[in-house]
Protein backbone atom coordinates (compact mmCIF):
# COMPACT_ATOMS: atom_id res chain seq x y z
CA UNK A 1 0.00 0.00 0.00
CA UNK A 2 2.87 2.49 0.84
CA UNK A 3 4.25 1.33 -3.01
CA UNK A 4 0.94 2.70 -4.24
CA UNK A 5 0.99 6.03 -3.12
CA UNK A 6 4.61 6.76 -4.27
CA UNK A 7 3.94 4.94 -7.96
CA UNK A 8 2.07 8.55 -9.58
CA UNK A 9 3.09 7.42 -12.85
CA UNK A 10 0.96 4.25 -12.85
CA UNK A 11 -2.47 4.42 -15.04
CA UNK A 12 -5.61 5.35 -12.49
CA UNK A 13 -7.05 2.10 -13.69
CA UNK A 14 -3.98 0.38 -12.42
CA UNK A 15 -3.22 1.46 -9.32
CA UNK A 16 -6.88 1.43 -8.09
CA UNK A 17 -6.66 -2.08 -7.26
CA UNK A 18 -3.66 -2.09 -5.27
CA UNK A 19 -5.30 0.18 -2.41
CA UNK A 20 -6.80 -1.80 0.51
CA UNK A 21 -10.01 -1.75 1.01
CA UNK A 22 -10.15 0.96 3.96
CA UNK A 23 -8.19 3.28 1.29
CA UNK A 24 -10.81 2.63 -1.07
CA UNK A 25 -13.39 3.36 1.37
CA UNK A 26 -11.79 6.30 2.65
CA UNK A 27 -11.85 7.74 -0.44
CA UNK A 28 -14.78 7.15 -1.47
CA UNK A 29 -16.28 9.04 1.46
CA UNK A 30 -14.60 12.08 0.84
CA UNK A 31 -15.52 12.24 -2.32
CA UNK A 32 -18.97 11.62 -1.21
CA UNK A 33 -18.67 14.72 1.29
CA UNK A 34 -17.31 16.68 -1.61
CA UNK A 35 -20.47 16.26 -3.38
CA UNK A 36 -22.05 17.00 -0.14
CA UNK A 37 -20.38 19.83 1.34
CA UNK A 38 -21.23 22.70 -0.94
CA UNK A 39 -25.29 22.24 -0.33
CA UNK A 40 -24.31 21.31 3.39
CA UNK A 41 -22.17 24.39 4.67
CA UNK A 42 -24.79 26.75 3.49
CA UNK A 43 -27.30 24.47 5.24
CA UNK A 44 -25.92 24.28 8.36
CA UNK A 45 -24.90 27.75 8.93
CA UNK A 46 -28.01 29.51 7.26
CA UNK A 47 -30.37 27.11 8.18
CA UNK A 48 -29.59 24.42 11.04
CA UNK A 49 -28.02 27.10 12.99
CA UNK A 50 -30.52 29.38 13.15
CA UNK A 51 -33.43 26.82 13.97
CA UNK A 52 -31.48 25.61 17.09
CA UNK A 53 -30.94 29.09 17.77
CA UNK A 54 -34.47 29.86 17.80
CA UNK A 55 -34.99 27.17 20.49
CA UNK A 56 -32.79 28.67 22.58
CA UNK A 57 -33.77 32.43 22.09
CA UNK A 58 -37.32 31.20 22.95
CA UNK A 59 -36.02 30.60 26.67
CA UNK A 60 -33.62 34.11 26.65
CA UNK A 61 -34.28 37.87 27.04
CA UNK A 62 -33.13 39.90 24.43
CA UNK A 63 -32.77 43.08 22.98
CA UNK A 64 -30.39 42.71 20.11
CA UNK A 65 -27.71 44.94 21.55
CA UNK A 66 -27.29 44.51 25.20
CA UNK A 67 -26.27 40.91 27.04
CA UNK A 68 -28.48 38.19 26.65
CA UNK A 69 -30.10 37.14 29.80
CA UNK A 70 -31.49 33.85 30.76
CA UNK A 71 -35.61 33.60 30.57
CA UNK A 72 -36.26 30.29 31.96
CA UNK A 73 -40.18 30.30 31.08
CA UNK A 74 -41.03 33.19 31.15
CA UNK A 75 -41.47 33.90 27.49
CA UNK A 76 -44.09 31.00 27.96
CA UNK A 77 -46.49 32.18 30.72
CA UNK A 78 -46.13 35.73 28.97
CA UNK A 79 -48.04 33.99 26.22
CA UNK A 80 -51.38 33.77 28.25
CA UNK A 81 -51.27 37.03 29.51
CA UNK A 82 -50.49 38.68 26.48
CA UNK A 83 -53.83 39.65 24.31
CA UNK A 84 -52.21 40.36 21.51
CA UNK A 85 -50.81 36.98 21.15
CA UNK A 86 -54.29 35.48 22.33
CA UNK A 87 -55.75 37.53 19.48
CA UNK A 88 -53.18 36.69 16.94
CA UNK A 89 -53.51 32.78 17.60
CA UNK A 90 -57.39 32.72 17.49
CA UNK A 91 -57.19 34.93 14.12
CA UNK A 92 -54.71 32.42 13.09
CA UNK A 93 -57.27 29.32 14.13
CA UNK A 94 -60.34 31.45 12.20
CA UNK A 95 -58.51 32.04 8.94
CA UNK A 96 -57.41 28.21 8.81
CA UNK A 97 -60.64 26.77 9.79
CA UNK A 98 -62.35 28.88 6.96
CA UNK A 99 -59.49 28.95 4.58
CA UNK A 100 -58.86 25.55 4.36
CA UNK A 101 -62.41 23.45 3.77
CA UNK A 102 -62.99 26.17 1.00
CA UNK A 103 -59.84 25.94 -0.74
CA UNK A 104 -60.05 22.35 -1.13
CA UNK A 105 -63.91 22.33 -2.44
CA UNK A 106 -62.92 25.29 -4.96
CA UNK A 107 -60.27 22.91 -6.52
CA UNK A 108 -61.59 20.38 -6.29
CA UNK A 109 -64.63 21.66 -8.43
CA UNK A 110 -61.94 23.21 -10.62
CA UNK A 111 -60.35 19.74 -11.15
CA UNK A 112 -63.36 17.89 -11.98
CA UNK A 113 -64.35 20.26 -14.53
CA UNK A 114 -61.03 20.79 -16.17
CA UNK A 115 -60.64 17.16 -16.32
CA UNK A 116 -63.22 16.66 -18.89
CA UNK A 117 -61.98 17.04 -22.59
CA UNK A 118 -63.11 20.37 -23.41
CA UNK A 119 -61.85 22.53 -25.84
CA UNK A 120 -58.84 25.18 -24.49
CA UNK A 121 -58.74 22.49 -21.61
CA UNK A 122 -55.13 24.03 -21.17
CA UNK A 123 -55.95 27.35 -21.61
CA UNK A 124 -58.54 27.50 -18.56
CA UNK A 125 -55.82 25.44 -16.56
CA UNK A 126 -53.07 27.89 -17.59
CA UNK A 127 -55.90 30.96 -16.46
CA UNK A 128 -56.72 28.99 -12.63
CA UNK A 129 -53.16 28.46 -11.95
CA UNK A 130 -51.41 31.63 -13.03
CA UNK A 131 -52.89 34.01 -9.65
CA UNK A 132 -50.96 31.30 -7.75
CA UNK A 133 -47.38 32.67 -9.73
CA UNK A 134 -48.44 36.35 -10.09
CA UNK A 135 -46.26 38.52 -7.52
CA UNK A 136 -48.37 39.53 -4.57
CA UNK A 137 -46.87 42.70 -4.21
CA UNK A 138 -48.78 43.52 -8.00
CA UNK A 139 -52.30 41.50 -6.87
CA UNK A 140 -52.42 42.39 -3.85
CA UNK A 141 -52.38 46.22 -4.81
CA UNK A 142 -54.86 45.73 -7.68
CA UNK A 143 -56.99 43.89 -5.24
CA UNK A 144 -57.28 46.67 -2.67
CA UNK A 145 -58.35 48.74 -5.62
CA UNK A 146 -60.83 46.54 -7.17
CA UNK A 147 -61.82 45.94 -3.35
CA UNK A 148 -61.94 49.48 -1.99
CA UNK A 149 -64.81 50.65 -0.16
CA UNK A 150 -65.62 53.75 -1.26
CA UNK A 151 -64.81 54.11 -5.26
CA UNK A 152 -63.44 50.76 -6.32
CA UNK A 153 -65.78 48.27 -9.04
CA UNK A 154 -66.76 45.66 -6.82
CA UNK A 155 -69.23 47.99 -3.97
CA UNK A 156 -70.37 50.25 -7.13
CA UNK A 157 -71.30 46.98 -8.86
CA UNK A 158 -72.67 45.77 -5.57
CA UNK A 159 -74.61 49.14 -5.03
CA UNK A 160 -75.99 48.94 -8.70
CA UNK A 161 -77.79 46.08 -7.65
CA UNK A 162 -79.80 48.01 -5.36
CA UNK A 163 -77.33 47.17 -2.06
CA UNK A 164 -78.49 50.22 0.16
CA UNK A 165 -74.60 52.02 0.48
CA UNK A 166 -74.74 51.86 4.88
CA UNK A 167 -74.88 47.99 4.11
CA UNK A 168 -72.06 47.99 1.29
CA UNK A 169 -69.28 45.43 2.99
CA UNK A 170 -66.57 47.40 4.00
CA UNK A 171 -63.80 45.01 2.69
CA UNK A 172 -59.99 45.57 4.11
CA UNK A 173 -60.95 48.85 5.91
CA UNK A 174 -63.93 47.43 7.86
CA UNK A 175 -63.35 45.06 11.19
CA UNK A 176 -65.74 42.90 10.27
CA UNK A 177 -64.72 42.01 6.34
CA UNK A 178 -61.22 42.45 6.75
CA UNK A 179 -60.65 38.65 7.71
CA UNK A 180 -63.36 37.60 4.37
CA UNK A 181 -61.12 39.68 2.19
CA UNK A 182 -57.91 38.38 3.16
CA UNK A 183 -59.42 34.75 3.32
CA UNK A 184 -60.96 35.47 -0.34
CA UNK A 185 -57.90 36.41 -1.78
CA UNK A 186 -55.68 33.29 -0.46
CA UNK A 187 -58.82 31.12 -2.34
CA UNK A 188 -58.27 33.42 -5.90
CA UNK A 189 -54.30 32.99 -5.56
CA UNK A 190 -53.78 29.37 -4.69
CA UNK A 191 -56.48 27.04 -5.48
CA UNK A 192 -55.15 26.86 -9.43
CA UNK A 193 -52.57 24.87 -7.42
CA UNK A 194 -54.62 22.71 -5.71
CA UNK A 195 -56.26 21.95 -8.83
CA UNK A 196 -53.09 20.50 -9.83
CA UNK A 197 -52.45 18.35 -7.08
CA UNK A 198 -55.99 16.79 -7.46
CA UNK A 199 -55.60 16.82 -11.25
CA UNK A 200 -53.07 14.62 -10.49
CA UNK A 201 -55.50 12.82 -8.04
CA UNK A 202 -57.60 11.96 -10.95
CA UNK A 203 -55.70 10.63 -13.39
CA UNK A 204 -54.85 7.68 -11.09
CA UNK A 205 -58.43 6.87 -10.65
CA UNK A 206 -59.16 3.87 -12.94
CA UNK A 207 -62.03 4.51 -15.83
CA UNK A 208 -63.58 1.01 -15.21
CA UNK A 209 -64.71 2.11 -11.88
CA UNK A 210 -66.75 4.81 -13.73
CA UNK A 211 -67.38 2.38 -16.83
CA UNK A 212 -68.81 -0.39 -14.45
CA UNK A 213 -71.06 2.63 -12.76
CA UNK A 214 -72.24 3.54 -16.43
CA UNK A 215 -73.61 0.14 -17.12
CA UNK A 216 -75.60 0.31 -13.61
CA UNK A 217 -76.72 3.50 -14.96
CA UNK A 218 -75.27 6.27 -12.17
CA UNK A 219 -76.36 9.93 -12.50
CA UNK A 220 -72.96 12.03 -13.09
CA UNK A 221 -73.59 13.27 -9.13
CA UNK A 222 -73.60 9.84 -8.44
CA UNK A 223 -70.82 9.22 -10.00
CA UNK A 224 -68.67 12.32 -8.48
CA UNK A 225 -69.91 10.97 -4.67
CA UNK A 226 -69.46 7.53 -5.07
CA UNK A 227 -66.89 7.36 -6.99
CA UNK A 228 -64.67 10.28 -7.45
CA UNK A 229 -64.93 11.63 -3.60
CA UNK A 230 -63.95 8.28 -2.06
CA UNK A 231 -61.08 7.82 -4.89
CA UNK A 232 -60.11 11.17 -4.04
CA UNK A 233 -59.61 10.83 -0.53
CA UNK A 234 -55.46 10.29 -0.05
CA UNK A 235 -55.28 13.95 -2.38
CA UNK A 236 -57.85 15.24 -0.51
CA UNK A 237 -56.44 14.42 2.70
CA UNK A 238 -52.61 15.69 1.51
CA UNK A 239 -54.24 18.74 0.21
CA UNK A 240 -55.74 19.83 3.63
CA UNK A 241 -52.99 19.35 5.54
CA UNK A 242 -50.35 21.13 3.16
CA UNK A 243 -53.36 23.81 3.40
CA UNK A 244 -53.63 23.54 6.84
CA UNK A 245 -49.58 24.76 7.11
CA UNK A 246 -50.10 26.95 4.45
CA UNK A 247 -52.56 28.49 6.86
CA UNK A 248 -50.81 28.65 9.99
CA UNK A 249 -47.74 30.67 8.36
CA UNK A 250 -49.80 33.24 6.69
CA UNK A 251 -48.48 36.50 6.70
CA UNK A 252 -47.61 38.45 3.33
CA UNK A 253 -50.96 38.88 2.15
CA UNK A 254 -52.18 40.03 5.31
CA UNK A 255 -48.73 42.49 5.90
CA UNK A 256 -49.89 43.81 1.78
CA UNK A 257 -53.59 43.80 2.22
CA UNK A 258 -54.50 45.02 5.65
CA UNK A 259 -51.32 44.82 8.15
CA UNK A 260 -52.66 42.77 10.07
CA UNK A 261 -55.59 45.25 11.24
CA UNK A 262 -57.66 47.26 11.11
CA UNK A 263 -57.19 46.60 15.21
CA UNK A 264 -56.38 43.48 15.20
CA UNK A 265 -58.40 42.28 13.14
CA UNK A 266 -56.27 40.12 10.98
CA UNK A 267 -53.26 40.16 13.17
CA UNK A 268 -51.88 36.27 12.77
CA UNK A 269 -49.31 34.48 14.22
CA UNK A 270 -46.32 35.22 12.14
CA UNK A 271 -47.63 38.62 12.28
CA UNK A 272 -46.90 38.37 15.42
CA UNK A 273 -43.82 37.33 15.64
CA UNK A 274 -42.52 39.72 12.85
CA UNK A 275 -43.63 42.40 15.23
CA UNK A 276 -42.66 41.28 18.22
CA UNK A 277 -38.97 40.95 16.67
CA UNK A 278 -38.73 43.54 14.39
CA UNK A 279 -40.53 46.48 15.53
CA UNK A 280 -40.42 45.67 19.73
CA UNK A 281 -37.13 44.15 19.26
CA UNK A 282 -38.51 41.86 22.03
CA UNK A 283 -36.37 38.84 20.32
CA UNK A 284 -37.00 35.95 22.85
CA UNK A 285 -40.68 36.55 22.94
CA UNK A 286 -40.91 36.60 19.19
CA UNK A 287 -39.05 33.49 19.34
CA UNK A 288 -41.59 31.69 22.03
CA UNK A 289 -44.23 32.92 19.62
CA UNK A 290 -42.59 31.41 17.19
CA UNK A 291 -42.09 28.22 18.59
CA UNK A 292 -46.15 27.98 19.25
CA UNK A 293 -46.25 27.99 15.31
CA UNK A 294 -43.59 25.65 15.17
CA UNK A 295 -45.57 23.15 17.51
CA UNK A 296 -48.70 23.91 15.73
CA UNK A 297 -47.08 22.47 12.61
CA UNK A 298 -45.55 19.39 13.99
CA UNK A 299 -48.38 18.12 15.54
CA UNK A 300 -50.07 18.35 11.88
CA UNK A 301 -47.65 17.07 10.29
CA UNK A 302 -47.39 13.95 13.31
CA UNK A 303 -50.97 13.26 12.57
CA UNK A 304 -50.41 12.98 8.97
CA UNK A 305 -47.32 10.78 9.59
CA UNK A 306 -49.77 8.55 11.65
CA UNK A 307 -51.98 8.32 9.39
CA UNK A 308 -50.60 7.56 6.36
CA UNK A 309 -48.62 5.26 8.11
CA UNK A 310 -51.90 3.30 9.53
CA UNK A 311 -52.90 2.74 5.29
CA UNK B 1 -77.97 8.26 -18.62
CA UNK B 2 -78.09 9.06 -22.06
CA UNK B 3 -79.53 12.57 -21.98
CA UNK B 4 -81.01 13.64 -25.44
CA UNK B 5 -78.29 16.14 -27.53
CA UNK B 6 -79.07 19.91 -28.03
CA UNK B 7 -78.47 21.12 -31.10
CA UNK B 8 -76.18 23.56 -31.66
CA UNK B 9 -74.80 25.20 -34.82
CA UNK B 10 -75.48 22.04 -36.53
CA UNK B 11 -73.93 20.29 -34.06
CA UNK B 12 -74.94 17.65 -31.65
CA UNK B 13 -74.35 18.75 -28.17
CA UNK B 14 -74.84 17.43 -24.34
CA UNK B 15 -75.68 20.01 -21.91
CA UNK B 16 -74.22 18.78 -19.34
CA UNK B 17 -71.07 19.93 -22.26
CA UNK B 18 -72.38 23.78 -22.85
CA UNK B 19 -72.47 23.91 -19.02
CA UNK B 20 -69.15 22.61 -18.16
CA UNK B 21 -67.63 25.27 -20.58
CA UNK B 22 -69.74 28.78 -19.54
CA UNK B 23 -68.83 27.54 -16.40
CA UNK B 24 -65.02 27.33 -17.28
CA UNK B 25 -65.22 30.57 -19.02
CA UNK B 26 -66.91 32.00 -15.81
CA UNK B 27 -64.41 31.22 -13.66
CA UNK B 28 -61.58 31.98 -16.15
CA UNK B 29 -62.94 35.60 -15.90
CA UNK B 30 -63.68 35.77 -12.75
CA UNK B 31 -59.42 34.73 -12.00
CA UNK B 32 -58.22 37.34 -14.83
CA UNK B 33 -60.53 39.89 -14.03
CA UNK B 34 -57.81 41.52 -11.68
CA UNK B 35 -55.20 41.58 -14.09
CA UNK B 36 -57.48 43.16 -16.64
CA UNK B 37 -58.49 45.64 -14.37
CA UNK B 38 -54.90 46.20 -13.48
CA UNK B 39 -53.54 46.57 -17.23
CA UNK B 40 -56.54 48.66 -17.81
CA UNK B 41 -55.74 50.87 -15.01
CA UNK B 42 -52.28 51.05 -15.62
CA UNK B 43 -53.11 53.12 -18.74
CA UNK B 44 -55.40 55.59 -17.51
CA UNK B 45 -54.91 58.75 -15.55
CA UNK B 46 -55.41 58.57 -11.87
CA UNK B 47 -58.55 60.43 -11.68
CA UNK B 48 -60.30 58.18 -14.71
CA UNK B 49 -59.20 54.51 -12.69
CA UNK B 50 -62.19 54.45 -10.33
CA UNK B 51 -65.06 55.79 -13.43
CA UNK B 52 -67.77 53.73 -12.91
CA UNK B 53 -69.19 51.50 -15.39
CA UNK B 54 -65.59 50.75 -15.93
CA UNK B 55 -64.14 51.54 -19.44
CA UNK B 56 -62.11 48.54 -20.10
CA UNK B 57 -60.47 49.36 -22.64
CA UNK B 58 -59.54 53.07 -22.35
CA UNK B 59 -60.20 55.65 -25.26
CA UNK B 60 -57.50 57.45 -24.43
CA UNK B 61 -54.92 54.78 -23.18
CA UNK B 62 -52.11 56.90 -21.21
CA UNK B 63 -49.06 55.08 -22.72
CA UNK B 64 -47.13 58.26 -20.53
CA UNK B 65 -47.70 55.89 -17.72
CA UNK B 66 -45.17 53.59 -18.80
CA UNK B 67 -42.52 56.18 -19.39
CA UNK B 68 -43.01 58.03 -16.01
CA UNK B 69 -42.49 55.04 -13.85
CA UNK B 70 -39.03 54.43 -14.86
CA UNK B 71 -38.26 58.15 -13.83
CA UNK B 72 -40.41 58.37 -10.59
CA UNK B 73 -39.17 55.30 -9.22
CA UNK B 74 -35.55 53.56 -10.14
CA UNK B 75 -37.44 50.61 -11.83
CA UNK B 76 -34.79 49.92 -13.81
CA UNK B 77 -32.53 49.31 -10.56
CA UNK B 78 -35.09 47.24 -9.14
CA UNK B 79 -35.28 44.99 -11.71
CA UNK B 80 -31.96 44.66 -12.07
CA UNK B 81 -31.24 43.95 -8.32
CA UNK B 82 -34.07 41.43 -8.36
CA UNK B 83 -32.68 39.73 -11.54
CA UNK B 84 -29.09 39.48 -10.05
CA UNK B 85 -30.83 37.40 -7.05
CA UNK B 86 -32.63 35.33 -8.79
CA UNK B 87 -30.32 33.95 -10.90
CA UNK B 88 -27.40 33.46 -8.30
CA UNK B 89 -29.73 31.81 -6.19
CA UNK B 90 -31.57 29.85 -8.74
CA UNK B 91 -27.80 28.87 -10.51
CA UNK B 92 -26.36 28.12 -6.69
CA UNK B 93 -29.60 25.89 -5.93
CA UNK B 94 -29.42 23.59 -8.94
CA UNK B 95 -26.07 22.75 -8.49
CA UNK B 96 -25.92 22.63 -4.96
CA UNK B 97 -28.53 20.76 -4.65
CA UNK B 98 -28.04 18.39 -7.77
CA UNK B 99 -24.62 17.90 -6.37
CA UNK B 100 -25.74 16.67 -2.89
CA UNK B 101 -28.35 14.51 -4.07
CA UNK B 102 -26.38 12.63 -6.48
CA UNK B 103 -24.12 11.47 -3.36
CA UNK B 104 -27.39 11.08 -1.20
CA UNK B 105 -29.23 9.02 -4.03
CA UNK B 106 -25.72 7.29 -5.54
CA UNK B 107 -22.95 6.88 -3.14
CA UNK B 108 -22.23 5.16 0.25
CA UNK B 109 -20.58 6.66 2.94
CA UNK B 110 -20.79 7.14 6.48
CA UNK B 111 -23.31 9.24 8.13
CA UNK B 112 -25.30 9.41 5.22
CA UNK B 113 -28.36 8.75 7.09
CA UNK B 114 -27.84 11.04 9.89
CA UNK B 115 -27.09 13.85 7.39
CA UNK B 116 -30.20 13.72 4.57
CA UNK B 117 -32.21 13.11 7.96
CA UNK B 118 -31.08 16.66 8.73
CA UNK B 119 -32.82 17.77 5.88
CA UNK B 120 -35.89 15.98 6.17
CA UNK B 121 -36.70 17.10 9.76
CA UNK B 122 -36.02 21.00 8.53
CA UNK B 123 -38.43 20.83 5.16
CA UNK B 124 -41.21 20.96 7.28
CA UNK B 125 -39.96 23.61 9.33
CA UNK B 126 -41.37 26.66 8.13
CA UNK B 127 -38.83 29.72 7.44
CA UNK B 128 -41.07 32.06 9.84
CA UNK B 129 -40.38 29.73 12.71
CA UNK B 130 -36.42 30.68 12.42
CA UNK B 131 -36.46 33.86 10.45
CA UNK B 132 -35.75 35.99 13.54
CA UNK B 133 -32.84 34.37 14.36
CA UNK B 134 -31.50 34.63 10.89
CA UNK B 135 -31.47 37.36 10.95
CA UNK B 136 -29.29 37.94 14.01
CA UNK B 137 -26.97 35.61 12.72
CA UNK B 138 -26.66 37.12 8.90
CA UNK B 139 -26.27 40.76 11.22
CA UNK B 140 -23.36 39.28 13.03
CA UNK B 141 -21.94 37.90 9.97
CA UNK B 142 -22.66 41.74 8.41
CA UNK B 143 -24.70 40.50 6.07
CA UNK B 144 -27.71 42.89 7.17
CA UNK B 145 -28.04 45.09 3.95
CA UNK B 146 -26.90 42.82 1.35
CA UNK B 147 -27.69 40.86 -1.38
CA UNK B 148 -25.36 38.16 -0.10
CA UNK B 149 -27.84 37.89 3.01
CA UNK B 150 -30.81 36.92 0.27
CA UNK B 151 -28.70 34.62 -1.82
CA UNK B 152 -27.46 32.77 1.08
CA UNK B 153 -30.69 32.20 2.49
CA UNK B 154 -32.34 30.60 -0.61
CA UNK B 155 -29.73 28.97 -2.13
CA UNK B 156 -29.21 26.05 0.14
CA UNK B 157 -32.44 24.74 0.67
CA UNK B 158 -33.39 21.11 1.91
CA UNK B 159 -36.48 21.88 -0.93
CA UNK B 160 -33.83 21.28 -4.00
CA UNK B 161 -32.00 18.25 -2.16
CA UNK B 162 -34.71 16.22 -1.52
CA UNK B 163 -36.34 17.24 -4.86
CA UNK B 164 -33.47 16.02 -6.89
CA UNK B 165 -31.98 13.27 -4.60
CA UNK B 166 -36.27 11.57 -5.26
CA UNK B 167 -35.66 11.82 -9.10
CA UNK B 168 -31.99 10.48 -8.60
CA UNK B 169 -33.25 7.42 -6.91
CA UNK B 170 -35.82 6.89 -10.30
CA UNK B 171 -32.58 6.39 -12.51
CA UNK B 172 -31.53 2.49 -12.46
CA UNK B 173 -27.55 2.59 -10.59
CA UNK B 174 -26.56 0.02 -13.10
CA UNK B 175 -25.94 3.20 -15.26
CA UNK B 176 -23.42 4.28 -12.74
CA UNK B 177 -22.17 1.34 -12.29
CA UNK B 178 -21.43 1.03 -15.51
CA UNK B 179 -19.97 4.30 -16.34
CA UNK B 180 -17.51 3.38 -13.41
CA UNK B 181 -16.39 0.69 -14.77
CA UNK B 182 -15.65 2.65 -18.43
CA UNK B 183 -13.59 4.54 -15.51
CA UNK B 184 -15.48 7.49 -15.05
CA UNK B 185 -14.64 8.95 -11.85
CA UNK B 186 -17.94 10.37 -9.77
CA UNK B 187 -17.86 13.99 -10.65
CA UNK B 188 -18.10 12.77 -14.30
CA UNK B 189 -20.66 10.82 -13.83
CA UNK B 190 -22.44 13.29 -11.92
CA UNK B 191 -21.81 16.05 -14.87
CA UNK B 192 -22.45 13.62 -17.91
CA UNK B 193 -24.76 10.99 -16.83
CA UNK B 194 -26.80 12.40 -14.25
CA UNK B 195 -27.12 15.93 -15.21
CA UNK B 196 -28.59 15.52 -18.50
CA UNK B 197 -31.24 12.56 -17.68
CA UNK B 198 -32.40 14.86 -14.96
CA UNK B 199 -33.85 17.87 -17.08
CA UNK B 200 -37.11 17.23 -15.59
CA UNK B 201 -36.04 17.69 -12.37
CA UNK B 202 -33.51 20.59 -12.76
CA UNK B 203 -36.55 22.07 -14.89
CA UNK B 204 -38.99 22.18 -11.92
CA UNK B 205 -36.80 23.43 -9.68
CA UNK B 206 -35.78 26.02 -11.77
CA UNK B 207 -39.10 27.32 -12.02
CA UNK B 208 -39.75 27.12 -8.30
CA UNK B 209 -36.61 28.85 -7.46
CA UNK B 210 -37.03 31.90 -9.97
CA UNK B 211 -40.88 32.11 -9.01
CA UNK B 212 -40.10 32.16 -5.42
CA UNK B 213 -36.98 34.04 -5.51
CA UNK B 214 -38.53 36.47 -7.85
CA UNK B 215 -41.91 36.70 -5.86
CA UNK B 216 -40.30 36.92 -2.54
CA UNK B 217 -41.69 39.14 -0.12
CA UNK B 218 -40.88 38.80 3.83
CA UNK B 219 -36.98 38.01 2.77
CA UNK B 220 -36.34 41.66 1.28
CA UNK B 221 -37.93 43.25 3.59
CA UNK B 222 -36.49 41.94 6.24
CA UNK B 223 -33.10 42.34 5.01
CA UNK B 224 -32.88 45.06 2.40
CA UNK B 225 -33.50 49.02 4.08
CA UNK B 226 -31.66 50.67 1.54
CA UNK B 227 -33.15 51.92 -1.46
CA UNK B 228 -30.66 51.11 -3.73
CA UNK B 229 -30.54 47.66 -3.06
CA UNK B 230 -34.09 47.05 -2.89
CA UNK B 231 -36.13 44.05 -5.53
CA UNK B 232 -38.27 44.81 -7.10
CA UNK B 233 -41.58 43.44 -4.86
CA UNK B 234 -40.63 45.60 -1.82
CA UNK B 235 -39.62 48.77 -4.30
CA UNK B 236 -42.75 48.51 -5.55
CA UNK B 237 -43.91 48.46 -1.93
CA UNK B 238 -42.20 51.39 -1.46
CA UNK B 239 -43.74 53.37 -4.01
CA UNK B 240 -47.20 52.26 -2.95
CA UNK B 241 -46.76 53.63 0.45
CA UNK B 242 -45.56 56.39 -1.01
CA UNK B 243 -47.42 57.64 -3.72
CA UNK B 244 -50.49 55.85 -2.88
CA UNK B 245 -53.28 57.86 -4.71
CA UNK B 246 -51.00 57.49 -7.97
CA UNK B 247 -53.02 54.62 -9.19
CA UNK B 248 -51.89 54.54 -12.77
CA UNK B 249 -48.58 54.21 -12.35
CA UNK B 250 -48.98 52.19 -9.56
CA UNK B 251 -50.95 49.30 -12.05
CA UNK B 252 -48.28 50.24 -14.96
CA UNK B 253 -45.17 48.94 -12.54
CA UNK B 254 -47.22 45.70 -10.99
CA UNK B 255 -47.87 45.10 -14.90
CA UNK B 256 -44.21 45.11 -15.62
CA UNK B 257 -43.62 43.14 -12.31
CA UNK B 258 -45.47 40.41 -13.60
CA UNK B 259 -44.04 40.17 -17.62
CA UNK B 260 -40.96 38.57 -16.12
CA UNK B 261 -42.97 36.10 -14.18
CA UNK B 262 -45.67 35.48 -17.30
CA UNK B 263 -42.94 34.80 -19.57
CA UNK B 264 -41.39 32.11 -17.47
CA UNK B 265 -44.41 30.89 -16.74
CA UNK B 266 -45.65 30.43 -20.17
CA UNK B 267 -42.53 28.75 -21.34
CA UNK B 268 -42.11 26.19 -18.76
CA UNK B 269 -45.57 25.59 -17.70
CA UNK B 270 -45.18 21.98 -18.39
CA UNK B 271 -42.86 21.12 -15.78
CA UNK B 272 -44.67 23.39 -13.16
CA UNK B 273 -47.51 21.25 -13.95
CA UNK B 274 -45.47 18.13 -13.88
CA UNK B 275 -43.22 19.27 -10.93
CA UNK B 276 -46.45 19.73 -8.42
CA UNK B 277 -47.98 16.37 -9.27
CA UNK B 278 -45.25 14.58 -8.58
CA UNK B 279 -43.38 15.97 -5.20
CA UNK B 280 -46.75 18.05 -4.21
CA UNK B 281 -44.33 20.02 -2.46
CA UNK B 282 -43.14 23.94 -1.99
CA UNK B 283 -45.90 26.36 -1.55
Amino acid sequence: MVIAREDYDIPVAVRRPLLTRRQRQRRATLVAYSFIAPNFIGFLIFTLGPILFAFALAFMHWDGSNAMQFAGLDNFWRLFSDRAFLTAFWNTLVYTLVSVPATLVCALGLAVLLNQKLRGRAFFRAAMFFPYVASLVAVAVVWNMVFNPEMGPVNMLLYELGIDPKNLPGWAASNSWAMVTVILFGIWKSMGYYMVIYLAGLQGISPELYEAANLDGATSWQKFWHITVPQLAPTSFFVSVMLTIQSFKVFDQIMLLTEGGPGTSTLVLVYHVYNEAFISWDLGYSSMVALVLFVMVLTVTIVQFRLTRED
Amino acid sequence: MARKPLRLFGHRVHLQTVIAYLLAIAITIVMLLPFAWMLSASLKLDRDVFAFPIEWIPSAPRWQNYVDIWTRIPLALFIYNTTKLTVIVTLLQLFTSSFAAYAFAKLRFAYREVLFLAYIATIAMPWQVYMVPQFLEMRALGLNNTHLALICLQAFTAFGVFLMRQFYMSIPDELCEAARIDGMNEYQIWFRIMLPLSKPALSTLTIFTFVSTWNDFLGPLIYLTKTELKTIQIGIRMFITQYSTEYGLIMAASIVSLIPVLIVFLALQRFFVEGIASSGLKG
